[in-house]
């Protein structure tokens, strides 16, 4: 193994941030590389500055240069004006730790964050010099793995990756380490690639797509089975028990330029119960588990020191929720031995007025603004994606924010949910209109931004079935606003073009047919389709027309209880007649509570997994909004029926 | 207490830019827990001032800032030494600190004071045209040399020949001198020159662009900059260049 860095260093000066490119981060580790251990390459397909913080690749990358056996590297997505000069000159993707060719490694696992990035996992696969097509890989190639969350539905991705994990990854990549090594040992034979893949879809969570095989009815599955004995007709996602198990990242990685998130993270805890219909993120990584407050607080304590950062994030799905959460940060806060009074940040907040008091004591004198995520403009479509704040949850939120000297408050709504009428969208504004009224009580400079984007429905999640709204009709819906909000003082509104929404809609519930469309806009040049100046929309349905694939069937219709979804093999631990009886609950408007401090309405997580919510409360949190004491008896007055796509307004 | 630190950044480190420089300062200095002196007002910022800005991808044996030390930090200058050691610890892999004194409270700031700057260029030979020696000499016996350059969005010719105070080529004694891991694989001609940073600065590309030939389009300097690294400031007292960080005058330490 060779480093690339006397090929490398001469680009550096000739592109944009060549920071991105050379490691030395606080935190990073000295590879040692050696004979039998297996060497992970742990990718982020994105940029630099968007991979660097994320936490599950810094939690893996720690434990596994713990193990005797393991030694792990990073690699970042090059931007475009570096990989022209990699691909003109014939250097292949390389580690920012020891400038290691990709191809030295023995795994090459992706942390799939968003379904926008696919085409970037091809294009570094490539880079690489590995072959895209998982078929065409010899036992000399790297095994390619994806996890996190994108990878729950990872059939679209089945032609380009040897293996999926789902769920948690601190347990599994341990188990995966030692298949692995033992095959290194035999000698990477002709042929022991499929035996080692074998090997590896024994393990609980890990998903090889190759050994199953997909039958079609027309446009439709028939069926989706294991090609051999042995091979788990059902793959469940890992879970850690217990958080407080993992105090990981130890040593966080502090980066030597300026990336987004640049600041401490310590999470403190993981899963979500409150039950939002739309997110796929709480419905995937239940149960609740709450890390110690005491770990919370040595985490934040060593991070600071270890990194010299002054300020720290406590993230979690809704960190509000966490029920250490005021002792935490009254202990933090004033104390100048955790590193001179970090600044404390708080993201994902519940809207209520006990949140807003939280954020004002880490703020210090600090009002920059604050976020608040009602998601729909009424109560009913409220109550239809179970996001069960009522308006006087809102208003109280926002009423004690300008009390407490906030001048800006910033709303986030999604829109082409399930069962959306131009009133709901109307909503929108008339809700900011009322928290621009609560503001000027106290300040003349009282103003509102709403954000608004456009809904992708996902997989495992209640809202699987329905038909996504398509892009004009998005549109429309977020000019609605737009026109609205010219009328009414105090009301910016900020909004993406929703374009995109159509790719990440087709890559989320698609199947193994989509493959050969995200193949096609990756050799077209669609790489980077986060960013929006990479991304075309022509691209992608040139792709489908080419592949005289339908974008109505994969993205914009709805689907019925009898389908065979593209994803059916794999779960996430929720029943899946718990997600149809959520998903017809919320087209009756049935609000459903938060199962923490209500009776266990069976999931099917926990009981399916043997494990519990760690809470250390039995109370739920004090002014907790969202699906803790709202009147919910109001449900099912109208019933909603969803009939063809156009009863939705798709066109 | 104010103090001027000199440090070097050498290696992989050198394709961060100075905005970056100015981050990993603010950790290095909690994480060696000093408290620096803060300013006052709604957003309060360490009281730390950075000298000229080192482009990024080069290299320098000196670079400087000065930090207002918070009273409450007890440090005292006898123990200027040993925090050297500690912000050297604290700081990222390839920098490192070289010089710590007190500064006192009415000496010039950096970024006013330094008038010039010695760097050492490794550039690579041009495949058609005169040879980097005959450059250098063509520049040296020049009184204008002339180079195109953006202000404002707007082209400019400029004469910088009088911004470029000495030029010549390396000798051994003086490559000798330099870091010994310094040049890595790199190869090219060996040059050393003084160049202004009063007014409109000339930077090291900018002088690579005057010593290898015209093309259409225009060269990337950095195609034939292969190294440069930063090995003195001056400022000047009486009418003379001295070192920012000794005040030894130029002809001492110049060319060593």
């Amino acid at each position: 193994m060779t480093s690339l860095w006397s090929r490398l260093e001469p680009l550096l000066a000739r592109v944009r941030k060549p920071a991105r490119y050379i490691g030395c981060e606080d935190g990073a580790i000295v590879p040692q590389h050696g004979h039998g251990k297996v060497a992970w390459l742990l990718a982020y397909p994105d940029v630099y500055e968007v991979g660097l913080p994320n936490q599950g690749l810094q939690i893996l990358y720690e434990i596994l240069n713990e193990r005797p056996d393991a030694v792990a590297e990073r690699t970042y997505a090059p931007w475009v004006d570096l990989e022209a000069l990699m691909r003109e000159r014939g250097i292949p993707l390389f580690s920012v730790d020891s400038h290691r060719a990709a191809e030295d490694f023995d795994i090459l696992a992706f942390n799939l964050s968003s379904e926008l990035v696919f085409t970037n996992l091809l294009n570094m696969v490539d880079l690489a010099g590995v072959p895209v097509r998982a078929e065409l890989r010899s036992p000399t190639d790297p095994i390619v793995m994806i996890g996190g969350h994108a990878a729950f539905n990872p059939e679209p991705m089945a032609d380009f990756i040897d293996v999926a994990v789902l769920g948690e990854g601190e347990e599994v990549i341990g188990e995966i380490t030692e298949v692995v090594r033992e095959w290194k040992a035999s000698g990477r034979t002709e042929g022991s690639r499929l035996a080692v893949l074998k090997a590896l879809a024994q393990i609980p969570g890990v998903y090889v797509p190759s050994l199953y095989g997909v039958e079609y009815d027309g446009e439709h599955i028939r069926e989706i089975k294991p090609l051999y004995a042995g091979v788990p007709e059902r793959v469940m996602k890992r879970t850690v028990s217990d958080l407080g198990d993992w105090d990981y990242p130890r040593n966080p990685l502090a980066p030597i330029t300026e990336v987004v998130h640049d600041r401490l993270a310590v999470e403190v805890f993981r899963g979500c119960t409150r039950g939002c219909r739309f997110c796929q993120a709480g419905m995937i990584t239940r149960p609740v588990r709450e890390r110690p407050a005491e770990q919370v607080r040595s985490m934040i304590v060593d991070g600071l020191q270890r990194t010299g950062y002054n300020e720290v994030s406590l993230t979690s799905l809704s960190t509000a929720d966490f029920s250490g959460i005021e002792s935490v940060i009254s202990s933090i806060v004033p104390d100048p031995t955790a590193c001179g009074a970090p600044t404390v940040s708080l993201p994902s907040l519940r809207v209520d007025a006990f949140t807003v008091g939280l954020a004002a004591k880490v703020a210090g004198g600090r009002r920059s603004g604050l976020t608040f995520a009602p998601e729909a403009g009424t109560w009913r479509l409220r109550t239809v994606i179970n996001k069960l704040i009522t308006e006087e949850d809102l208003y109280g939120a926002v009423e004690s924010a300008f009390a407490s000297g906030w001048s800006r408050a910033k709303l986030y709504f999604l829109t082409g949910l399930p069962t959306e009428t131009d009133i709901d969208t109307q909503g929108i504004i008339d809700l900011a209109a009322g928290c621009v009224a609560v503001g000027k009580r106290h300040t003349g400079r009282a103003n509102v931004t709403v954000s608004i984007g456009g809904f992708v429905p996902k997989s495992h999640t209640p809202f699987q079935w329905f038909g996504q709204n398509s892009v004009p009709e998005l549109r429309r819906k977020i000019g609605l606003v737009r026109d609205a909000a010219t009328k009414t003082k105090g009301v910016n509104v900020k909004w993406h073009d929703p374009s995109a929404s159509l790719a990440e809609g087709l890559a989320s519930r698609g199947d193994r047919r989509i493959g050969a469309v995200i193949e096609r806009v990756w050799r077209d040049g669609g790489v980077f389709q986060e960013w929006s100046e990479y991304f075309k929309l022509d691209r992608w349905l040139d792709a489908m027309a080419a592949e005289g694939l339908s974008p109505d069937f994969y993205i914009t219709r709805h689907r019925d209880e009898k389908e065979i979804l593209p994803w059916h093999h794999l779960s996430a631990g929720l029943h899946q007649d718990f997600l149809w009886q959520d998903w017809r609950a919320s087209l009756n408007e049935f609000g459903l509570e938060d199962c923490r401090w209500t009776p266990c309405y069976d999931c099917g997580v926990c009981t399916g997994d043997g494990l519990e919510h760690i809470v250390a409360s039995p109370i739920p949190p004090a002014g907790g909004s969202q699906g803790t004491g709202q009147d919910l008896s109001r449900g099912g007055i109208t019933p909603v029926t969803l009939r063809s796509k156009s009863s939705v307004g798709a066109s | 207490m104010k103090i001027r630190v000199s440090y070097s950044k050498l290696g992989k480190i050198r394709f961060t830019g100075h905005r970056d420089v100015a981050h990993m300062w603010e950790r290095t200095m909690r994480k060696a827990g000093i408290a620096v002196a803060m300013s006052v007002g709604f957003t309060p910022r360490p009281k730390m001032a950075f000298g000229l800005a080192l482009p990024t991808g080069a290299e320098s044996l000196i670079e400087l800032i000065d930090i207002t030390l918070d009273p409450a930090s007890g440090v005292t200058a006898d123990q200027l030494d040993s925090i050297a050691d500690r912000l050297s610890t604290s700081l990222p892999v390839g920098m490192s600190v070289t010089g710590i004194r007190e500064c006192a409270g009415t000496e010039v700031s950096l970024q006013e004071g330094v008038v010039a700057t010695t760097w050492v260029m490794l550039v690579a030979e041009p495949d058609g045209g005169p040879d980097i020696a005959s450059a250098i000499e063509r520049v040296n016996n020049s009184a204008e040399v002339l180079l195109t350059r953006e202000r404002k969005g707007e082209k400019h010719l400029d004469n910088i020949r009088p911004g470029i105070l000495e030029l010549r080529s390396a000798d051994a004694e003086l490559m000798s001198s330099l870091p010994a891991d310094w040049i890595g694989e790199s190869v090219g001609h060996a040059i050393v020159a003084v160049l202004t940073t009063s007014g409109r600065g000339i930077r090291p590309t900018e002088l690579v662009e005057v010593l290898v030939p015209e093309s259409d389009p225009p060269i990337n300097p950095w195609d034939h900059l292969n190294r440069v690294l930063r090995i003195n400031q001056w400022i000047e007292r009486d009418g003379e260049r001295v070192d920012v960080l000794t005040g030894r005058a130029a002809h001492t330490s110049v060319s060593a």
